[in-house]
Parts: C-alpha cells; structure tokens; sequence
C-alpha cells in the first residue's frame, strides 16, 4: 500500500543523503521525496512517499525513527491530512485546440504562468487524483513536459492517530 | 585557554578515559601524530594496515565493552578502515574512529588524498562527522562515545581537516544533548508481563539468547531467567558465552552450523524467548518454516530488528538487562509455578535428542581433525582463555566445540564474516589482557589477510597464540563445492600456502607445527608457556567438513550430517 511520511528532520548537511541512502540501501522505493525549511531554521521537513506491505512500512517508519538526524516520523496515511502538489505542464497545443486548453485550465482553477507563440505553462495545485486527471486530459492537446514537485502533506487539526 | 584542534583531541581522549588508540599515519593527521609523540596518558598502538588496526579496536572493546578508538590518515588511510567499520557495525560493536581530511578549503577539490570517507562510511557507521569548526570539535567528539557506546552500540566516525587540527578555540566540555537521538531502555510494564504470562503458559520453551546480551551486560539476568523457568538456552554465534556452554541447560548454537538438538527444540517449541538477538538468516533458515509452533517474545534495544524477518507475539523494546529484571521480578513474585514439573517431559524430550545426535566428530589416529584442535584447546585453556576466530571452517568449529562460560572471551565476525579478523582482534584483546591467554584460531586463507600484523604482536611484545587450522584451501568454500556443486573446486585450492613456521620467525615471532594427532597436544602446551607471539601450524585434514548443516534457504531441521557421506564412503570402497 502507498503511505505519505512526513519527517521532521536536523537541517543538516547530509541528512538528504541519510535518509536517501536507508531507502535505497535497503530497497525500499521513494515515489517522491519533497524537503522544506520550516518555522525553525534548524529543522526541516521532508515528505516522502513509499509503497511497500504492512511490514515494510513498518520497517520504514522504525529505520526512519532511528536515524539520528531524524526527530520525527509521522506516517500521514494514518492520520486525516491534507495532501498537496504541484505540476507545471508545458502545453504546445494546434491553433484549433489553444481555447480548449485554456478553458481546462480555468476548470481545474489552474494558471498560465507562462505563453509563447506555440505554448503555455500551465500551473495546477491539488491533490494526486486531480493532477493526473489534468495530465491525461492535456496529453491530447500535446504536452511538450511537465515537471512535479512530489507531494506535501500536512495533519488537519485536531485529529488523532488511528 | 585557547588550544588547538590537535590538543583539543586530546584533552577529549583524555576525558573519555581513552588509554589505547589503534592507527597508522599519514599527513594530514600530522599535528595530531606530533603530540602524540610525548603524551605519557595515550599509547599509539601502530599497527601494519588500517584494517588491521580497526579490527584491533574492534578486538579490544568487544573483550572489554569499552569503545574502541583508531586514527588514521585521509584518502587511502580511511577507506582502508572500511571493512573494519562494516564488521563492527554489523556486530554492533562501539568504535570512534578518527581520520583526517585535506584542509576544508580543499574539500571537494579532489585534492591529493583526499576521499569522501564521510559519504562512503555512511551507510555502515552508526553515526559520522565532519568537524568543519575547531569550536565544534569537543561536542562532536562527546557526542561520539556517547552515540557509539548508547543504545545499539556501533562505530561513529569523525572527519578531521588538516586546518581544524591546527587552529585554535577555548576548550569547553559541553553536556551533550541529542534531541533526536534517546534510545529506550525500560521495557513496556504490560508487555513484560504478558511475556510472563506465556512463559507460565508454554511446556515447550525455548530462549534464543544473542549478542545483545553480552552488549547490556545481562548474562546474570540471563541466567536468573534460566534457573528460575528452567527452560534452555540456545546462543547465537554472536551470544556465545552470554550463558554458560557447559551448563546442563545450554543448547549450544542454533542454525546452519547449529546443533541437532538446538534446531529441534525451536522446531517443537511452543514458545521461542528472542534475548538481544535479530534472527539472522544463519540462524532462521527458511523463514516461513521456522518454529511453526511457536509464539515468540522479542527483547531488543533496536526497535527495527523486531518484526523484521519474523512474527513476533510480544515486542519488547528495551535494554535486555534491565528487561529481563523485571521479567525475572515477575515471574518470581506474581506468578510462583512450579517450573520443575511444567519443564520435566520438554527437558527429557531435550536430553532424548542430545543423546540421539550430540555434537560430535570422528576422530582419526592418522589425521588431524581439526575439531580435535578445538577441544585439545578447550581442554588445556579449560576454558578460560579470550578465543578470537578468523572467518570459515575454523570459526565454526571453534564455535561448536570451545564452550565458552562467560562473556567478552569470544571475538568473531558474526553480521559481516570478515576474513582478516580474527589476528588484529586478538592483538587488540591482548593489549587490554596482558595476563590472558589470547588465542586466534585461524583458517590458512584468512590469516593471509593481515598477517602483517605479526609485526604489531611482536614489537609490543603480544604473547598472542595463532592455531592455523591448515587444510590447504578455502575450506568453507570448498565445502559448498564439494556438496552443491559436484565437487568442482573452482579457485579454492591454495595450492602455495606459505611456510606459517618461517614467516613467524621471520618476524620474530615463534613458530610450531604438528601434521600428526599426537603432536598436536604437545604444541599447543609449548606455545601456551612461551611469552611470545606464537604461530602453530596445524597440518588438517583438508576433506573435513563442519557438520550438522542446514544447506541455505532449507528448514533448520533438514540437518546433514556427517555419517551419510561414511556410508556412502564405505559404499564406495566396497564397490571397489
Ligand atoms: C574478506 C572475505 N572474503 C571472502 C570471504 C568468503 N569466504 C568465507 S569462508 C572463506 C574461506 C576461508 O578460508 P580459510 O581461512 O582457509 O578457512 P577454512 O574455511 O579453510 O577454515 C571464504 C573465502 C569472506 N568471508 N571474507
Ligand atoms: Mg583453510
């Protein structure tokens, strides 16, 4: 099953590579990794998403916990929470097709943050689900690339784990 | 008072009560190697090769439980520590290794020696360092011993630039506080008393007790356990010597090279009591057929050793010490069985099984076996002597047939397998033991690995004994060849092997030899009088093979044994 990790971790040189060298040492899979400054310059966060089974989750969790740079490990698919992410598609659309982009766009409350005579950038934030749904819906308008920022996950308040 | 990174290091050494630093030098570490030169409080114990001194220090905290210190150059100098820092990590075993660095304005320059030590150290340290910051250095240096003798003890490596040796900052010994970093060491109440509950419970009980033992220092715990339930102790390669091997109770080791009736009793059992062990493949084989009757409680400082390769019913994270006292409080206060009479049809089941297969071998009248080195050694130490191994046949035969009674006498590479490591770890031992009887028991192959380090034992005159059990090849290799692939020995033959007895000497050292049985006993009573470094060569049997084994990947109750093969040897003969 896929789990969002959120860590908090020592903003320390190095700590990428910690954390980047468990996963890959032990053949565990990132699907995509984003890292953060946060209110304390010395922290940061990072959030991580893993698939594996219920034991190598688990194991995932613990070997995160026991590195020493990190500070906490909060396995975000057990608590409710807020996911984001962001992709900007670099859309090269025929004439005829330019409205239809556009208009996609207004549907999914995205922005052209840049145009030129045969593209446009669109920028989309939301969850998982709607970002591959504007992926599949622009492919056909002819996507030249798209860049993702991975995810970001944050706890709503007041929730408890379970 | 302002002093400089050098002096800083060692007013820390000082402060962490460091009296032996195992290392080599080189440039970059020059201003420390300078004052080492006349410290009266510090000995530097040069060994011939990096990896040699690592294993030295490896030796020497795992026969004390003190940390381990090496200091090495940069470049070359460091990653020839590597191997070191691995065996030690995979036996979590406390080291602070020291190595220098290019000046940091050099750093990433590929300057002349210079290797990124702390990116290829990372994966097998516990925990490492750059000191960028002469200010930093005394806190990191704290912060070191305390990481690598804490918790699950490992090695902690710290990187110093040339520069931050030499330059200067006030001294301070700042309490450390690692937020991110507070290993727990009290065992949950509940649960403790839930593994009571099912060890009133079981008939058929079993403890897997580990190195995790020896690193808390439990034995004594162990054996309350023991003498309170009755239930009988299996040790892992690793927790040899964490309960008596001569006690009634011992089962000897478990596993591939385990003992017939250690494999069945955690087969049958009905309740499997994991003591600071991690249920390595060498131990479970096949897991999904392992102790299928079994409910396990699992006690371990490292939380991701629980649940990694088994099923386990109760977790119990935790010192084992201090786990097991409570334990043991317990099960003596709340619940008073009477364990004589729950254990009484298991431990004849036991015996029926010792009886049916013990641990055993054939003697020869015209060969050495090389077990009957093994119980020669055991019989004329009587088990008191520090027996350090190299890796393959000659490991496990000391494993199976020395019986080691207390903790701290045995040094193996368990978690890694390190060929190599068995001399420079008895050198290491020697040092703290000058009065102990230092034994490395070694293969032909594997002292060839730092067999330099004869010249570190001779010059600080190491009485430190080598038994090379001789065969002529790569024994343990061969043995897979011979039993799963058709007896093609590809590249395991030594065909030279040098004369063990002229290198000795030619290093000062003393050497001995026997190729008949009964010159065996009188050698090894020669070498046990001499005060010197002192290599036998004991000419074995090549053909022997270490039995019970469980092939990889098999149940450990599919066992072979030896008498097949004389069966079919006889066979054969008959045939002919
Ligand atoms: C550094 C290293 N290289 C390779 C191996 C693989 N290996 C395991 S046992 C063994 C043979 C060891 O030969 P020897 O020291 O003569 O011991 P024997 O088995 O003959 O007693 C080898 C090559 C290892 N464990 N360590
Ligand atoms: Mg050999």
């Amino acid at each position: 099953m896929r789990h969002t990790i959120s860590l908090l971790v020592e903003n320390k040189f190095g700590v990428l590579s910690r954390i980047a060298g468990l996963f890959s040492g032990r053949g565990y899979n990132i699907e995509s990794l984003s890292v953060g400054e946060t209110i304390d310059p010395q922290i940061s966060t990072m959030t991580i998403v893993t698939s594996g089974d219920d034991q190598i989750i688990e194991q995932i969790n613990k070997q995160l916990n026991k590195l020493i740079d990190v500070i906490k490990v909060i396995d975000m698919t057990e608590l409710a929470h807020v996911e984001r992410e962001m992709v900007l598609i670099k859309v090269a659309p025929k004439q005829e097709n330019k409205a239809e982009v556009l208009r996609l766009a207004e549907i999914f409350r995205g922005r052209i943050v840049d145009s030129s005579q045969h593209t446009y950038t669109v920028e989309i934030t939301g969850d998982e689900k709607k970002i591959e749904a504007i992926i599949e819906l622009l492919k056909p308008m002819g996507i030249k690339e798209f860049m993702r920022t991975g995810k970001i996950a944050i706890a709503r308040e007041g929730t408890k784990k379970g | 008072m302002k002093m400089t990174g050098a002096e800083i290091f060692i007013e820390c050494l000082k402060r962490e009560g460091v009296t032996h630093v195992f290392g080599y030098p080189g440039g970059v570490i020059l201003n420390i190697f300078d004052l080492l030169y006349d410290n009266k409080d510090i000995q530097l114990i040069l060994t011939r090769h990096e990896q040699g001194a690592v294993h030295a220090a490896d030796g020497y905290a795992r026969s004390t439980g003190k940390p381990g210190v090496v200091l090495v150059t940069s470049g070359p100098g460091a990653t020839n520590t590597i191997t070191g820092i691995a065996t030690a990590s995979m036996d979590s075993i406390p080291l602070v290794v020291f190595s220098g660095q290019v000046p940091t304005m050099l750093i990433g320059n590929d300057a002349f020696q210079e290797a990124d030590i702390v990116g290829i150290s990372r994966p097998c340290t516990k925990y490492n360092y750059l000191a960028k910051d002469v200010k930093d250095l005394s806190r990191i240096v704290r912060e070191a011993f305390h990481v690598a003798t804490t918790g699950r003890p490992g090695p902690v490596l710290i990187d110093l630039p040339k520069d931050v040796t030499a330059s200067k900052a006030e001294f301070i010994w700042p309490e450390i506080d690692i937020r991110s970093y507070n290993p727990t060491y009290e065992g949950n109440k509940w649960m403790i008393t839930q593994a009571a509950h099912l060890i009133a419970k079981s008939k058929k009980a079993v403890i897997i007790a580990g190195g995790g033992v020896i690193l808390s220092g439990g034995s004594g715990e162990l054996r309350d356990l023991v003498e309170i339930t009755d239930i009988p102790v299996t040790m892992t390669l690793m927790g040899l010597g964490s309960f008596p091997g001569s006690h009634g109770l011992s089962l000897g080791m478990p596993g591939m090279h385990g003992t017939y009736y250690a494999n069945k009793a955690i087969q049958e059992s009905d309740l499997l009591i994991a003591v600071g062990m991690r249920f390595d493949d060498r131990v479970t084989g096949k897991l999904d057929a392992f102790a299928p009757h079994a409910k396990i409680i699992h006690i371990d400082i490292d939380p991701t050793s629980i649940r990694k390769n088994v099923r386990v019913d109760v977790p119990i994270v935790g010192d084992v010490k201090r786990v097991l006292t409570v334990l043991n409080k317990v099960l003596k206060e709340d619940i008073k069985e009477q364990w004589e009479e729950v254990r009484k049809a298991w431990l004849r089941q036991i015996d029926a099984w010792k009886k049916e297969r013990p641990m055993t071998y054939t003697y020869s009248e015209d060969v050495i076996k090389p077990q009957y080195v093994i119980e020669k050694i055991y019989e004329l130490t009587r088990g008191d002597a520090i027996i350090s191994t190299e890796v393959g046949q000659n490991q496990m035969w000391a494993a199976q047939f020395y019986k080691f009674d207390k903790p701290r006498m045995w040094l193996t590479s368990g978690g890694l397998g390190t060929m190599g490591y068995g001399f420079p770890a008895a050198i290491g031992a020697q040092l703290a033991h000058p009065n102990k009887l230092v034994i490395d028991i070694a293969g032909d192959g594997s002292i060839q690995m730092n067999i330099q380090e004869l010249a570190t034992a001779v010059i600080n005159k190491l009485p430190v004994k080598v038994a090379i059990l001789n065969n002529r090849y790569l024994g343990m290799v061969r043995q897979w060849q011979e039993l799963f692939y058709n007896e093609r020995y590809s590249y395991t033959h030594l065909e030279v092997v040098p004369d063990f007895v002229k290198i000795a000497e030619a290093y000062g050292a003393v050497g001995l030899r026997a190729t008949k049985p009964g010159e065996v006993e009188p050698v090894l009573k020669e070498a046990f009088k001499i005060k010197k470094t002192v290599f036998m060569d004991f000419v074995v049997y090549w053909k022997e093979k270490v039995y019970p084994m469980v092939p990889a990947g098999a149940p450990i109750d599919h066992m072979l044994f030896e008498e097949k093969e004389q069966k079919t040897e006889k066979k054969l003969k008959a045939v002919k």
